[in-house]
């Protein structure tokens, strides 16, 4: 890998995009970051800025100390490095630098880069290409026969212990059916949290999560009996599916592996597309903070969802501008029904576009049902909704479709983008049509008012992820001003969790 | 369950693949599959051991619990594969469209910011360098209205949760919002203030049709009939009269005193013969607030009577040499004073003849007593000694009367001049009087009266002083509050003294000042004498007020864009 500086042309070989204000601040890891990192989006501390046509941006900070901070930003990464000692990642100088760049190109002359950044971006550009290159020769695979032939006999013993969890589980499933759930009830979270560890122990962290989550049911509310048989049952389902994995297809007994929670990697034919960055959001899991980045495929359809995580307090070190469309390659993990993915490489932004071909309400539930015959645990599966209307109803929210037209057609695949020519019949009538209810997690997150907000009671294009619960909304185009006809414009994207 | 189930004839199809189909099947667990729902959760509920999960009279499968998961997974994943779209309830009314021009971007990414550092945690006591952001909203909201500019619909929700903890930004707040902030605020019970009351940011109400006038006039709320006497009052004063008088012996004692209120605006000489009838209002809280409007019409009847009996207490000093003013309370409060507004209870504490002085003074069109002292301009009669120290008693009636009245050379000569010692003044000591005759002047004699205040006394008492001019800040003002600042630093003290005067800085003076205040930033060596640290501190809130200034520029200039 030979990088020179200046003369020649970026390797991303498009034009470099400038990330808008808020793109930036979706990459604050926190809103402390985001509060530290726009003070410095000013002119004030900064000096030495400057940009290459590689996508580099740099700049020296002054902070409390004598010498300034060095801050560099790879966009194509993106990545980040700063001679600060925070913990945060990206830190507020990098977040500063970048907003500043939003607010005020006209500070990053295209320059030399100075030697600290060159001496970055080589040695980081050197090591992305021998990562990208090994992943490419076959990933773990490529280390010899010594280390692969021992790999398998971990593997086999780890997978005789999670078939030992899974009968001792099946057993434990038995005797509660006998008794019958309802002494659950009495026996309290003791029980499910005995069993969960029973299951890590049997390396199967999967079997273990879903156990723990049957504690939780328990007493939980009207109807409690039927959900907390369905997902015993489920997990029955998973146990069964494991014990007998020999007899199933590929791709299930991959989804099987998974859901047991056998690590994978990533293996699957690399995509290269140009995708949209949907929704990125973190959740904490106990000491574990998970970011979620959910990507939509102009040219593929596909929807890929990526995962990263970052262990004590710190957040996890991936981050994408919502809104923007990245040129990259992503390798997606085995399994029916798998949508994640990992980035194998990355070539640049480009200029956003709206939203994905969306389908209406009616044909959402199907879409789901199909998603299910790849993995019958899905609890939910992303479909973006064109022209819903956000309604309020008895217990919580619907989204409805505008057009009484939209008909439960039959998408045939999962990335159905059928309806794009729906009948221009005008608003429907109330209570005609289809309307899908909002998923009771996503009632008590500003972002729900944020969706009504931009509807106005007109038609909105949302993405989200449907399930038996309901539809859970990420992200939604702002309608803007409404077109003669009633018919919405793909205006900028607004993540809503 | 929100969703419906949907037919099971196409979505078995579908789930026959799943894994439910590898396990064991016998005759048995057939025919456990074909159980309704409800036996399979009523079986596992009470255990397989007391209701086996069997048809009636059917076989009972071996490995009961196994065949009634096996059936229950089916039944599960065949309900999820089969759901249906629910039917859609009544949709909401459109909101209105808002025709104003959406934001620039930068000015939109700029009140993100504000409404998101009002819902980030405050970083502790100290305040750093950095602006306080959510002290900007109100001016943000201001300039953003003057352009008439539409609120982002995205940002409308956290928009609404600050005007909801805030009740002075809702005024701004909800005009900004506009026509989808109300909507918006109708389907959530959080927002209800919004749909509250004439300060909503309602449409303004048409003045233009008597009929729809009459008509709302006759049928409103009461919070309707408000705006609408508001609106009819400030376009056309008789008129707004002429609405009321048609109603008035009518309302209730308590509208009949919010409506007299609306008169304030457009009070004139026509409004006269209808108070006068109000000063024999059945409510007392009516007849003192017809008759204080009526003294503030020096050619009014109430206003002759209230100066005759004043002059009759209030008269040259003839017994020494020197002019003064000689000052006979008056001995009752008869019937005809009580007509005329005049309470005869004191509060406690005061004796009953000073009180009911003050009320005559007051209620005394003010140009009386420049006739009555020889014709001295006001200033040489408020300087005349006053005998029996009833010195205080009349200026303060004074300093009410020049406030009621709105009369600037009355003002004037009783603020006196702003370098005099705050004790001695003629006029009056009180910094609250003061800020209320203040408000009289106009805006460039405010902002140099106070800078002189300041230049001579320093910032301890101009907190209030300082509230009453405009922002921002006229030059000479802001400077004289810099170079104060600057002089309490290197008096040695430290900034939280004067945090009340920095916040005010920060928000009110000129942006363009920002430069000069560069200099005052930087931290200068510890001063013999000086509170341990106080330099740093200085330099910090000095920071912080250059570092406002400026944000405040950027975000005029983002609006004006």
């Amino acid at each position: 890998m030979q990088l020179s500086h200046g003369g020649e042309t970026s390797p991303t070989g498009a034009p470099v995009a400038r990330w808008s204000v808020e793109q930036v601040l979706a990459l604050a890891p926190d809103a402390a970051s985001r509060k530290a990192g726009t003070r410095l989006g000013a002119a004030g501390p900064w000096s030495g800025t400057g940009s290459d046509a590689t996508g580099a941006v740099w700049g020296l900070c002054k902070g409390s100390g004598s010498t300034p901070y060095r801050t560099v930003v790879d966009t194509t990464g993106p990545a980040y490095a700063c001679s600060c000692p925070s913990r945060k990642f990206p830190c507020k100088h990098a977040l500063g630098l970048l907003l500043l760049r939003a607010s005020d190109d006209a500070a990053f002359r295209p320059a030399e880069p100075a030697d600290w950044v060159a001496t970055w971006l080589a040695g980081r550009r050197a090591r992305a290409a021998q990562t990208g290159g090994s992943s490419a020769a076959g990933g773990d695979g490529a280390r010899g026969p010594v280390d692969t032939d021992a790999a398998r006999k971990r593997a086999e013993r780890r997978a005789e212990r999670v078939t030992g969890g899974a009968q001792e589980l099946e057993q434990r499933l038995g005797d509660l059916l006998r008794g019958g759930l309802a002494a659950t009830d009495r026996s309290g979270y003791g029980l499910w949290e005995e069993t969960a560890a029973r299951m890590v122990d049997a390396q199967a962290p999967g079997l273990a999560a879903r156990v723990r989550e049957l504690g939780a049911i328990t007493g939980s509310g009207a109807g409690w009996p039927v959900r907390l048989l369905e997902e015993c049952a489920l997990l029955h389902l998973l146990d069964t599916a494991w014990l007998g994995r020999d007899r199933l297809p590929d791709p299930l007994a991959a989804t099987v592996r998974t859901r047991v929670g056998l690590p994978m990697s990533a293996e699957g034919p690399p995509v290269r597309d140009h995708w949209l960055v949907l929704a990125q959001y973190d959740t904490p899991d106990g000491k574990i903070v998970t970011r979620r980045i959910w990507l939509y495929g102009r040219g593929s359809g596909r929807t890929a969802l990526l995962l990263s995580f970052g262990a004590a307090g710190r957040s996890p070190d991936r981050a994408l501008p919502v809104g923007a469309t990245i040129d990259a390659e992503l390798t997606p993990y085995p399994g029916g029904g798998q949508l994640r993915a990992e980035p194998s490489e990355q070539f640049g932004t480009t200029a956003s576009a709206g939203p994905p071909p969306g389908i209406a309400a009616a044909a959402a539930p199907a879409v789901y049902g199909n998603a299910l015959r790849e993995d019958p645990w899905l609890e939910a599966w992303p479909v973006t909704l064109r022209d819903v209307i956000p309604v309020p109803s008895k217990d919580g929210w619907q989204l409805a479709d505008a057009h009484a037209g939209a008909q439960p057609g039959a998408p045939a695949g999962a990335h159905a983008d059928s309806t794009a020519d729906e009948p221009a019949d005008g608003p429907a009538d109330a209570r005609t049509g289809s309307a899908l209810p909002i998923a009771p997690a996503a009632l008590s997150r500003p972002g729900l008012w944020k969706l009504v907000a931009l509807s106005g009671g007109g038609p909105v294009t949302v993405f989200g992820e449907l399930g038996h619960r309901g539809f859970d909304p990420f992200a939604a185009w702002d309608p803007g001003e409404r077109e003669e006809g009633g018919g919405t414009t793909g205006g900028s994207l607004v993540q809503l969790v | 369950m929100p969703h419906t189930t949907g037919p099971t004839a196409t979505t078995t199809a579908d789930a026959s693949t799943t894994p439910a189909s590898t396990s064991t099947s016998t005759s048995a667990s057939a025919s456990v599959d074909a159980l309704p729902w409800e036996d399979l959760v009523t079986s596992a509920l009470l255990g397989t051991d007391r209701r086996p999960p069997a048809s009636r009279g059917g076989p009972v499968p071996a490995d009961a619990p196994a065949a009634l998961l096996d059936a229950a997974a089916l039944h599960t994943v065949r309900r999820r594969a089969g759901l249906l779209p629910a039917v859609p309830e009544a949709r909401p009314e459109p909101a209105a469209p808002d025709p104003r021009p959406a934001l620039p971007e930068a000015a939109r990414h700029r009140l993100a910011h504000l409404l998101a550092d009002r819902s980030a945690p405050s970083g502790g006591g100290r305040r750093g360098t950095a602006p306080d952001l959510t002290e900007l909203i109100p001016q943000w909201l201001a300039i953003a209205n003057r352009r008439g500019f539409r609120a982002p619909a995205a940002l409308l929700p956290p928009l609404l949760d600050a005007a909801r903890a805030r009740t002075d930004l809702r005024p701004q707040a909800l005009a900004f919002a506009g026509p989808r902030g109300r909507w918006l605020a109708g389907l959530n019970p959080d927002w209800k203030f919004a749909l509250r009351g004439s300060a909503s940011g309602a449409p303004p109400t048409d003045t233009t049709d008597p009929d729809a006038v009459a008509r709302l006039w006759e049928e409103g709320l009461f919070a309707e009939r408000v705006a609408l006497l508001d609106a009819v009052r400030a376009q056309d004063p008789p008129a707004g009269l002429a609405l009321l008088a048609t109603t008035w012996s009518a309302e209730r004692a308590e509208d009949r005193l919010m409506f007299l209120d609306s008169l304030r605006s457009g009070l004139g000489d026509a409004d006269e013969p209808f108070l006068e009838q109000a000063l024999s209002d059945r409510s007392r809280n009516v007849r003192a607030t017809a008759a204080e409007l009526l003294s503030a019409l020096p050619g009014s009847a109430l206003a002759g009577r209230m100066a005759a009996r004043a002059m009759s207490c209030v008269h040259p000093d003839r017994t020494g040499d020197v002019a003064a003013i000689a000052v006979e309370a008056p001995h009752e409060c008869d019937a005809g004073m009580q007509r005329d507004g005049v309470m005869a209870v004191p509060p406690t504490g005061r004796g009953e003849r000073s009180w009911w002085l003050g009320q005559l003074v007051e209620a005394t069109p003010l140009g009386v007593w420049e006739e009555r002292f020889g014709g001295r301009p006001a200033e040489e009669v408020v300087a005349l000694p006053v005998a029996d120290d009833w010195a205080d008693e009349l200026h303060t009636a004074w300093c009410r009367a020049a406030v009621r009245q709105r009369d600037p050379r009355w003002a004037r000569a009783l603020l006196g001049r702003p370098s005099a010692p705050v004790a001695s003044g003629p006029g009056t000591a009180s910094i609250a009087e003061r800020s209320k005759l203040l408000a009289i002047l106009d805006a460039g004699e405010r902002a140099s009266w106070v800078a002189g205040f300041i230049a001579a006394h320093g910032l301890s008492e101009a907190f209030q002083l300082l509230g009453v001019c405009t922002v921002p800040w006229a030059g000479p003002l802001g400077r004289a509050v810099v170079d104060a600042l600057d002089i309490a630093r290197d008096g040695g003290s430290y900034p939280w003294s004067f945090s009340g005067v920095m916040g005010l800085a920060e928000r009110c003076l000129d942006p363009a000042e920002a430069d000069r205040l560069e200099v005052l930033t930087a931290a200068q060596d510890e001063q013999e004498g000086a509170s341990p640290g106080a330099g740093g501190y200085w330099s910090e809130a000095f920071q912080r007020l250059v570092s406002t200034l400026r944000l405040r520029a950027a975000m005029e200039a983002e609006l004006m864009a």
